[in-house]
């Protein structure tokens, strides 16, 4: 310690210049924007003209505005959906292929399917919006099969009914979700000792059992790091929202993140959507806090 | 020493016992299809969109989405490229996602240089800001970044989105490099010091060379997430001449959407680039999102 300390007094000067472009970087990019987003959300500004101080008059009023409240909840809905639902079935998913699938049918079988869960997690949403809202759609292939079926009575408006709405963009966003879960878990599992697994089965351990005690214990880091993860960019939850339902019908798919940039590019009420981001990047530092420490808890342990 | 010898071979027979009845498993089949059933149902969309990008307008109206198209049309193909101006996006995305990597690479470099080998005080604090600042919502940096761009003369400009996103991804890469380099074998190191080697030729011709693998992982990363972005795009470049595919698709809805074979047309192009991409990368991709999730 004391070596390395010597050893970089002279040097670390000439290191330090190397942090020159990315601090300048960091300082235009997000440091500044950051701070001026904060000052914003105390005035009332059209983006034209010099922003009046209002205090804390945004933050008031978002308490009692309703359409935050709801995109508030939605966040909670979208939760269930982004990373409850993906984690479970990822994790179920990745031991079937680890610990079975792949003695059955071997490595080869294990990672084409790996391969394929994976694929909607790479396609850019925006895409992944088009592709579903056209199978969603009044029109949509849904319900012309249902109809083709004989179903009629089945088809509905899934993306145009405040009913259906939610349920179908959850849907939509659980088939993203998936192949992400099942990639970090099925990296963590090949770390796991496969003996545990041969002297489980020894004593007579079904494939249940052995996910319960064996894969889901010692899956634990990569659960937690997971569930982080996701839970970070469920409050961030923007592009399908947009490309699917534009946060409607009736404000019932409506998410924090649609509701600041309808607020900033349409109504104008640039102080407003100010206010919304500063409470989402609150609650989003908290997550991330947690995610850093616990990250840096590994590290010294290894 | 018999005992060691016996235990072996006893674990070994049935080891094999288990391998065996695991082999002979009835169930297998039951899970093959279980499993098979879940992909179908994950891929059926790619399918529905490639089945009926290739149909004609009239083909889908008689037997709707899920009838085998009787031969291959691609005027649907070729309208949505026409109206989208779809070589234009693709050369845009490619641009803007190519530039972002370079430059996010470089940044990152020099960054986990400083802070890896150099150990440059204070850099795990350094580290924690950049990762913190790149976590919040990018609603919260949107709208000061709108107005400087404009203030500036790069809103509506390729560069303000490449400047934006090299800046945001490269704290992953400063964070992925670091701890690369923090195990950087010393004595290599002081060998080329020595030698008389300034940092700036050690960087260059010691640790990249070393770390070509891992910059290239970094590369593909900052590449594919660059082309999947969209809210920055989205307010940054509101020509259509700058959009990326990305945003284009995004701005679909609403237009072209009577047209269901358009549609498929449209989802189908926007999904051939990442297929190709992940059909070169597939394994980068796959061990990437590990070693970023879980360092």
């Amino acid at each position: 310690m004391a070596i390395s300390s010597q050893r970089s007094s002279d040097g670390s000067r000439s290191y330090s210049l190397y942090l020159i472009p990315g601090a300048i970087g960091f300082i235009l990019i997000v440091l500044i924007p950051q701070l001026a987003n904060l000052a914003l959300s105390f005035t009332a500004w059209k983006g034209v003209g010099t922003p009046r101080p209002v205090g804390l008059q945004n933050y008031h009023r978002l308490l009692t505005d309703d359409q935050f409240w709801g995109s508030m909840y939605h966040t909670l809905l979208f939760i269930v959906s982004m990373t409850v639902i993906p984690v479970c079935i990822g994790l179920l998913l990745a031991a079937l292929l680890f610990d079975y699938v792949r003695d059955q049918f071997g490595e080869w079988v294990s990672s084409f399917f790996r391969a394929g869960f994976y694929l909607p997690q790479i396609l850019p949403v925006t895409v992944a919006g088009v592709l579903w809202g056209w199978i969603l759609n009044p029109v949509g292939v849904i319900n012309i099969t249902l109809k083709a079926i004989g179903l009629d009575n089945l088809a509905q408006n899934w993306i145009g009914d405040a009913t259906y709405a939610l349920a179908a963009v959850s849907l939509v966003i659980v088939w993203i979700q998936v192949g992400y879960c099942l990639v970090v878990f099925m990296a963590g599992l090949s770390r796991i000792d496969p003996s545990l697994y041969e002297a489980a089965e020894l004593d007579g351990a079904n494939w249940w059992s052995r996910l319960v005690t064996i894969t889901i214990p010692l899956l634990a880091p990569e659960i937690f790091v997971v569930v982080l993860t996701t839970l970070i960019a469920a409050l961030k939850v923007f592009a399908p929202i947009f490309v699917i339902t534009a946060g409607g019908p009736d404000n019932a798919t409506l998410v924090p993140s649609y509701l600041t940039y309808y607020h900033f590019f349409t109504t104008q009420r640039v102080g407003y959507a100010a206010a919304i981001a500063v409470v989402q990047t609150t609650l989003t530092i908290a997550l991330a806090v947690i995610f850093l420490r616990f990250q840096s808890q590994q590290e010294a342990k290894e | 020493m018999a005992y060691s010898v016996l235990s072996d071979g006893t674990t070994k027979a049935k080891a094999t016992a288990v391998a065996d009845r695991a082999r002979r498993d009835p169930m297998r089949w039951v899970v093959l299809a279980i499993l098979i059933l879940l992909l179908a149902f994950t891929l059926f969309p790619f399918f529905l969109a490639l089945l009926n990008a290739v149909k004609a307008s009239a083909e889908y109206a008689v037997g709707g989405p899920l009838s085998i198209p009787r031969s291959i049309d691609l005027t649907a193909i070729e309208k949505f490229w026409t109206v989208s101006d779809f070589s234009r996006k693709l050369l845009n995305s490619v641009v803007i996602s190519l530039a972002v990597s370079v430059l996010g690479v470089l940044i990152s470099l020099f960054n986990a240089y400083a802070i890896g080998v150099g150990k440059v005080p204070g850099s795990r604090v350094i580290l924690v800001v950049f990762l913190l600042g790149i976590m919040v919502p990018q609603e919260s940096i949107i709208y000061p970044l709108y107005y400087m761009a404009k203030a500036s003369g790069l809103y509506d400009t390729q560069l303000s989105v490449i400047i934006i996103f090299a800046v945001l991804q490269s704290a992953f890469g400063t964070y992925l490099l670091s701890t690369v380099l923090s195990t950087f074998p010393k004595e290599i190191l002081e060998a080329a010091e020595m030698d008389g080697s300034t940092h700036w030729k050690t960087l260059w011709f010691v640790v990249v060379p070393v770390l070509r693998p891992t910059l290239m992982v970094l590369g593909t990363f900052f590449f594919i997430w660059t082309w999947n972005e969209f809210l920055i795009p989205l307010v940054m470049l509101v020509s259509n001449n700058n959009q990326t595919v990305s945003v284009a698709m995004g701005l679909t809805r609403g237009q072209n959407m009577s047209d269901p074979v358009l549609q498929a047309s449209a989802a189908f192009l926007g999904i051939i680039p990442t297929v190709i991409f992940f059909l070169i990368f597939q394994r980068t991709l796959t061990r990437g999102i590990a070693a970023g999730a879980v360092k």
